[in-house]
């Protein structure tokens, strides 16, 4: 019928666009940051140092930052992901408090970066700045821990549901069966349930950490913003993310703005890496 | 259902379309640029349309944007306290002009207990600001201000993380009082920072400085009034001790000045002068037409800017930015004028 | 032998009891986040904040009923563009089978995970430098590339739930494929595909990081999809970022407004879902 196959070849022209537009983000990243690739070539990803002033530009003191508050916030939030995921998708057998966990969590992943950040720094910088001070560390209050606690926050949803469908995925014989034969729910966990969704959690820790990595409004407002290389947990720093948001509309020089824009290119790509592989364990384990 | 709810979205978005296409021709201009005299330029703004219905959005997103974003020609005018250098001037397609609108300073402001009224000279301000002197009972500071009782605390040091004019300044001023500054860090909007955290904009300086103890910062004048914040006086070429004030900012602005107003006013040779001031411009293209602009555009932008350096000044002393003086006044005068269409010279409107 | 069963029993209590406490020790920041939202939220809110303009600094009062409209605004324009794309793209993948359809599987995944301040460059690339200005059009256009893959996914995802026996029902009936698709399938998962929308828009109306360089902000009101507009995240992050304490009021109080408007939207939603599952 004529519709028909009309409507197929928009189906298809719709598919090819989208795929194009995919091609030409990365083709105009990758177009804009040629005057700053030319300049610095490989020593970009490596060089330490961020000086608009002489227009010289490297991207390790925000690789570096983003890699550390990332990382830190996945080690502050697995425990209590993995938590969530284990009661809602193994032990709770529905009712109400489960479905206020569900609710709670849904509102977690639903409040804005912006208002994380606007919280954070009036709620949780004080709390870690009095703490620094007592501790006596330079108490900034905003810093790479700051950042890490608000991120760890923001991610807790993602790993947790993530997780739990995952967790659903084992087959409810396997868990009876190892119930049957006198194991607890520890060693059910421990034993079989943990074992046969191993992959798909690390893809859930993935998504989230992927999800940290690109996370800029909340990380901008807490981090501290400086342009050197981290020299504790407590320093201020700036991410991949936190540094285009600061400088993007300031920058004077094609070679500042280039040098951003390529950040934002390895962003791109490091965070197209990890969703996808992500995604490819996951889709795996349903097919399994 | 659905159909209902596309027909509704696409009502309300053909009427946006057509009040908004509509509304096109109704008068607004578009500049981006320096935080340093946002809190003058809202009034400003805000005023100016009150008498003329002309709206003029101003973003506040540094002075380095507002000169790329007139590059770019985005923005109808850039404003910007750092003035374009002879190396900048060439790579914009056109030749643009600077206009006065005011001058300010940059004062030291500082979170100490008790909020004393501290006196800084040239060498604790470097000190500080390299990261040398780093704790606020250090004896140089204790010996500048033998009347007061220095806390034992860390200094802590707050900068701009954005590329701003204000930075400009008082890097300007570092560099020309330390040979260290000027051979290590130099002069400019954005900076490679020795010590210290970052802040965007004056406001995101003032309110770190606001809540954290110890720290300083260098913010403009009216946000560390506004906020009452302590600051510094600071001891210039002759020697005295300066509070920033409108006065002190006027006398600074008492020297020589070129015709195409691109000055720097730190390190004052005037006895009274507040070392660390400086103007603060608004940047057009010198002939509109390269800027994008509509003739009727063009000359709404030049009714502005004549209006902003004559009727508008009256708002700058109430805000503590000091006022053009007569000189400075009349060289913006003819700067205005030299402003052209295509070519072709504008309408002055002088009582307009 | 008893022993042992004890210890056992034992430790799996304290897992049981440590996974509980971990679990519900998350709903405390979220208490915290809401409590202080509404606390200093509430008194911000007035008839001024919702009818008046922003004042400069100095002047008291004001509202953000320019960023209340400018958000409508960008929010219209990412709905016009995302959903009808959204859609047909959500029918391709769960109606096609093969090499192209696992890549653009991929790119749509690969969109969803690219950050939104890489999105905003690329709105700025492509549309703020050729229009020559910053424009609500920007702004709506960088959330509505955000919003795409949201609706994409709960498309195809809602698409791949309706049994094939419906749509073989229509197809041998001799309805024609379009007519199945539109007629049958679609609305059968009408609910599906809407709750998948209001979902995105939740997302899109706190994002903040892409409308920096795109809708670049307003203090006037402003209809035109041309010309910058303001909205609500960029309200709150200006103005909290700001030391003046009647902006922090402001701040709190668009917190208010956004955070009351995003858990509406996510519990219509989730509503939805539910009644569609059950």
């Amino acid at each position: 019928m004529k519709g028909d196959r009309l409507f197929r070849i928009v189906l298809w022209i719709v598919a090819g666009l989208f795929s194009a537009m995919m091609v030409f983000m990365l083709a105009s990243l990758l177009k804009e940051s040629l005057p700053s690739i030319k300049a610095f070539g490989m020593h970009f990803l490596y060089g330490k140092e961020w000086n608009p002033v002489v227009d010289k530009f490297g991207l390790l003191p925000f690789l570096v930052g983003t890699l550390i508050t990332s990382v830190l916030a996945l080690i502050i939030s697995v425990p209590f992901a993995m938590s969530i995921a284990l009661f809602l998708g193994m032990f709770s057998k529905g009712g109400f408090w489960p479905k206020i966990l569900g609710y709670g969590t849904d509102l977690l992943a639903g409040i804005p970066s912006v208002i994380y950040g606007f919280w954070a720094l009036f709620f949780l910088v004080p709390i870690v700045r009095n703490f620094e001070m007592k501790a006596g560390i330079v108490p900034y209050g905003v810093g790479i821990f700051t950042a890490s606690v608000v991120l760890a926050i923001m991610i807790i949803p993602y790993i947790s549901s993530i997780s739990k469908e995952v967790i659903k995925l084992v087959p409810r014989d396997l868990i009876e069966a190892g119930l049957a034969l006198g194991a607890t729910d520890l060693e059910v966990a421990k034993d079989v349930v943990l074992p046969y969704c191993r992959s798909g959690i690390v893809a859930g820790i993935l998504l989230g950490f992927g999800r940290a990595l690109g996370e800029t409004m909340a990380v901008t407002m807490v981090i501290g913003n400086s342009n050197s290389l981290p020299k504790s947990l407590f320093a201020p720093a700036n991410t991949m993310a936190s540094v285009i948001a600061n400088e993007f509309t300031e920058a004077t020089t094609t070679l500042h703005l280039s040098s951003l824009i390529q950040i934002g290119l390895w962003l791109f790509i490091l965070n197209a890496i990890v969703n996808v592989i992500g995604m490819l364990i996951i889709k795996k384990m349903e097919v399994k | 259902m659905k159909k209902l709810i596309y027909a509704l979205f696409f009502g309300l978005f053909s009427l946006s379309f057509v009040t908004g296409t509509s509304m096109a021709g109704s008068k607004e201009l578009t500049g981006a640029g320096a935080t340093f005299p946002y809190p003058l330029y809202s009034r400003i703004f805000s005023e100016y349309y009150r008498a003329h219905g002309v709206k003029v959005n101003y973003q506040a997103i540094g002075s380095g944007g507002g000169i790329r974003q007139l590059m770019a020609k985005i923005v109808d005018f850039g404003a910007s306290d750092a003035y374009v250098d002879d190396n900048g001037l060439k790579k914009f397609s056109a030749p643009i002009v600077h206009i006065p609108m005011t001058a300010g300073a940059v004062v030291l402001s500082y979170n100490l207990p008790g909020n004393p009224k501290l006196k800084l000279t040239p060498s604790i301000i470097s000190g500080i600001f390299l990261g040398k002197i780093t704790r606020w009972d250090d004896p140089e500071i204790a010996k500048a201000n033998p009347d007061i009782k220095l806390p034992k605390l860390n200094i802590l040091v707050i900068h701009r993380s954005d590329g701003s004019g204000t930075t400009f300044i008082f890097s300007d001023y570092l560099s020309k009082i330390s040979n260290e500054w000027q051979k290590k860090v130099g002069r400019g909007k954005a900076l490679k920072w020795p010590v210290g955290l970052g802040a965007k904009g004056n406001a995101g300086v003032a309110g770190m400085i606001k809540q954290i103890p110890g720290a300083i910062g260098y913010v403009e004048l009216i946000y560390a009034l506004n906020n009452h914040m302590s600051y510094a006086a600071v001891q210039n070429r002759s020697g005295n001790f300066i509070e920033p004030s409108i006065n002190s900012v006027s006398a600074a602005a008492d020297i020589e000045l070129p015709d195409d107003m691109r000055v720097s006013l730190t390190d004052t040779s005037a006895e009274q002068g507040y070392p660390i001031a400086g103007f603060t411009w608004v940047l057009v293209y010198k002939d509109l037409k390269n800027g994008g602009l509509s003739k009727d555009k063009a000359q709404e932008l030049i009714n502005l800017l004549w209006w902003m350096t004559h009727q508008g000044q009256r708002y700058a002393s109430p805000l503590h930015y000091a006022p053009l003086s007569k000189v400075a006044q009349r060289k913006a005068e003819a700067i205005i004028r030299s402003i052209v269409y295509n070519g072709r010279p504008l309408d002055i409107n002088p009582g307009y | 032998m008893r022993d042992n069963t004890g210890i056992r029993l034992l430790k799996d209590r304290v897992f049981k009891s440590i996974i509980i406490i971990f679990s519900f020790a998350v709903i405390i920041p979220l208490g915290l986040i809401l409590f202080g939202i509404v606390k200093n939220g509430i008194s911000a809110i007035n008839w001024d904040l919702f009818t008046k303009l922003p004042t400069p600094p100095g002047e008291a009062g004001g509202g953000i009923l320019n960023s209340i409209v400018g958000s409508l605004i960008l929010i219209l324009i990412a709905v016009l563009l995302s959903v009808p794309f959204g859609i047909m793209l959500g029918i391709f993948l769960s109606e096609n089978k093969g090499r192209f359809a696992d890549v653009l599987g991929i790119l749509v995944n690969t969109l969803q995970g690219v950050p939104s301040i890489v999105i905003g460059i690329v709105a700025y690339l492509w549309v703020v430098k050729p229009l020559g200005g910053f424009s609500a059009l920007s702004g709506g256009i960088a959330l509505g590339i955000m919003m795409l893959p949201i609706v994409i996914k709960s498309t195809e995802e809602t698409l791949k739930l309706i049994p094939f026996s419906l749509k073989e029902a229509a197809l041998g009936l001799g309805a024609s494929y379009v007519r199945t698709m539109f007629k049958v399938v679609l609305p059968a998962g009408f609910s599906g595909i809407l709750s998948g929308i209001l979902l995105g828009i939740a997302r899109i109306a706190g994002e903040t990081a892409p409308l920096l360089f795109t809708a670049f902000g307003n203090p006037y009101l402003n209809l035109n999809i041309f010309k910058p507009v303001d909205s609500l995240p960029l309200v709150i992050f200006n103005y909290s970022m700001s030391p003046y304490d009647d902006w922090h009021r402001i701040a709190w109080g668009a917190s208010f407004v956004l955070v009351v408007m995003v858990l509406v939207l996510n519990i219509i939603a989730r509503l939805r879902i539910w009644r569609n599952m059950s």
